[in-house]
């Protein structure tokens, strides 16, 4: 249940982005979510790929730096209250969330969480009947 | 006006004995005194009856600021701790600063020299001298201090910053003497500018400039917006403090205090010494120092000596206005910065690696000393927040080892060039 994300440092410079992108494209590699946290002076670019480590590898030879970080795949209805409902589930196992996003298409949507402890949180989430992404729905052997 | 005019204005042939008879004193106090130098100088066969006049000096031992640190931190003092009555330090590579110590004469000394400079500058007992140089452990404040109260005129021990307060008492107080580095004197300009005050409605005539490098061209901006006189003192720590020398009203060179300092001009890479009116590394032995007597210091500092009487009536040598260096030292706001001690602090944090550069600017007059580290993926993590305490904790150790302030910048891997293996660790952006 545990999804490797990608979390790459980039500096707020023009291209950066496109860099990274380019060399995933080259590599064969599809993006299935993306999302960046900014500051000032620098972002974090955190990425769901289908080969996750051939990308980290890829990365890394052009000099960035990357690492794996693991974080969950959550699936609820896309209707009102369904992610209040997961996240109570969280909070009252005393799970706290780093950070998470979220898209929704259809039927239903998607969150990704990073939390300092996966397991546990796939176990609350699991006890509750809520549906988890599979790390074989994302990556591709 | 000259202070001392029996010393400064001495017969260069009677000035030289007189410089040979102290430099035989110093080597008799320090080979007996003090191991380091007894042992460097039974190194090279040397023994102080060996020395005939000031020109034996070119065969003796150096000194240089490693060996201050070796013998961290009263190691090379050349009398018991009970006779020193000051220490002074300044920021030094790990943590270890670089220790002075003075014995009550020394500081009687550094009065002396202080006093001179003054009067070169054209300061008397008539005057009212704001000192805004740093007081503490940095030599600067204390020594223009002593320097001040024994020429007789008034001193206002301000310190440096405060800014709106400096310009307050220069105001109420009528200061005709401004004492502080060269760039917070643009500052002060600036701010008073702001305020909408105009110089030439206040009572400042002269300003003791020194503790940093500057050149003409400042001195020129700093003239016409205090509207007033700029004059260039030099000193370091080791061989007292500020008091080293200093240019007189003519501003053609800074006079050096010979009878207690006696300069030489060196290849630094050869270590021999040049003939008169070449460029090199200005070395200084102190010949009447008492707890800290230093044999043949290398200052790093590059500059030309020019033996010529000046037209002011001195027939001490005169240092031209230092044109570099030849370390990688750098002169951050009246601070020593060594590029090894930022790489010492980065080693120390096992998250980080050494790979840094240091960028140094002058923003609104004020030097700023900017970081940027590079992250790599070992420490990296990929919250912001931690990434966030990770650079404030790079600024705080950093800070704390170099003793100005940082601003601290995480930057992506390579950023950094490399070349021919060695990465180039500073960029200097001062317009000097």
């Amino acid at each position: 249940m545990i999804i490797k994300q990608l979390s790459i440092f980039l500096e707020n410079k023009s291209g950066r982005l496109t860099e990274v992108t380019e060399i995933l494209g080259e590599n064969d590699i599809n993006i299935s979510a993306l999302s960046i946290a900014d500051t000032a002076e620098y972002g974090i670019l955190r990425l769901i790929v289908n080969h996750p480590d051939k990308a980290v590898e890829a990365l890394k030879k052009s000099g960035f730096s990357v690492n794996l970080t693991q974080v969950i795949g959550l699936i609820v209805p896309h209707e009102p209250g369904s992610l209040t409902k997961a996240l109570k589930i969280l909070s009252s196992a005393n799970i706290s969330i780093e950070y998470m996003y979220a898209y929704a298409f259809d039927s239903k949507a998607t969150v990704v969480i990073r939390t300092e402890e996966p397991e546990r949180a796939i176990q609350a989430l699991q006890e509750h009947k809520m549906e988890l992404l599979k790390a074989s729905e994302v990556y591709e052997v | 006006m000259i202070w001392n005019e029996h010393f400064e204005s001495m017969d260069r042939e009677e000035l030289r004995k007189k410089q040979g008879e102290r430099l035989k004193e110093m080597v008799d106090r320090i080979y007996y005194n003090v191991p380091f130098y007894r042992k460097k100088l039974q190194e090279i066969g040397m023994e102080p009856g060996d020395i005939k006049g000031i020109d034996d000096l070119r065969h003796l031992p150096f000194t240089t600021k490693q060996d201050l640190r070796d013998n961290y931190p009263f190691g090379l003092f050349a009398v018991p701790l009970s006779e020193i009555v000051r220490v002074h330090a300044s920021s030094g590579t790990t943590g270890r600063p670089t220790v002075v110590g003075y014995t009550r004469r020394d500081i009687n000394l550094w009065s002396e020299v202080m006093a001179r400079t003054l009067y070169a500058a054209g300061a008397s007992k008539e005057d009212i001298v704001q000192i805004a140089y740093g007081y503490g452990l940095f030599t600067g404040g204390l020594g223009v201090h002593y320097g001040t109260e024994k020429v007789g005129a008034t001193v206002i021990p301000i310190s440096g910053g405060n800014t709106k307060k400096q310009i307050q008492l220069i105001k109420d107080f009528k200061s005709t003497v401004l004492a502080c580095t060269p760039s917070y004197a643009l500052y002060l300009a600036e701010a008073m500018e702001d305020e909408g005050i105009s110089p030439k409605d206040l009572d400042l005539r002269v300003g003791i400039f020194g503790a940093e490098p500057w050149t003409e061209n400042m001195r020129k901006e700093i003239e016409d917006r205090l509207s007033i006189k700029a004059i260039d003192i030099y000193g370091l720590s080791e061989v007292i403090g500020p008091g080293v020398s200093s240019e007189c009203e003519q501003q053609n060179g800074l006079h050096v205090f010979e009878d207690h300092f006696v300069p030489e001009i060196i290849d630094p890479e050869t270590q021999k010494v040049l003939p008169e009116g070449e460029t090199g590394e200005l070395v200084f032995t102190t010949l009447t120092k008492e707890a800290l007597p230093l044999l043949r210091y290398r200052t790093r500092d590059l500059t030309v000596l020019n033996y010529e009487k000046c037209e002011c009536g001195r027939t001490s040598v005169r240092m031209q206005k230092c044109l570099g260096r030849s370390d990688d030292m750098l002169i951050i706001r009246g601070v020593n910065v060594f590029p090894s001690q930022v790489e010492s602090v980065l080693l120390e944090m096992s998250e980080t690696q050494p790979h840094y550069l240091l960028i140094v600017d002058r923003v609104n007059n004020l030097d700023v000393l900017e970081v940027w580290v590079e992250v790599n993926s070992q420490f990296f993590s990929d919250e912001i927040r931690k990434l966030e305490s990770l650079t404030a904790r790079i600024k705080g150790n950093l800070e704390s080892t170099l003793g100005i302030g940082v601003k601290a910048k995480l930057v992506e891997p390579k950023t950094i060039e490399r070349s021919m293996g060695k990465s180039k660790r500073v960029i200097d952006k001062r317009q000097l």
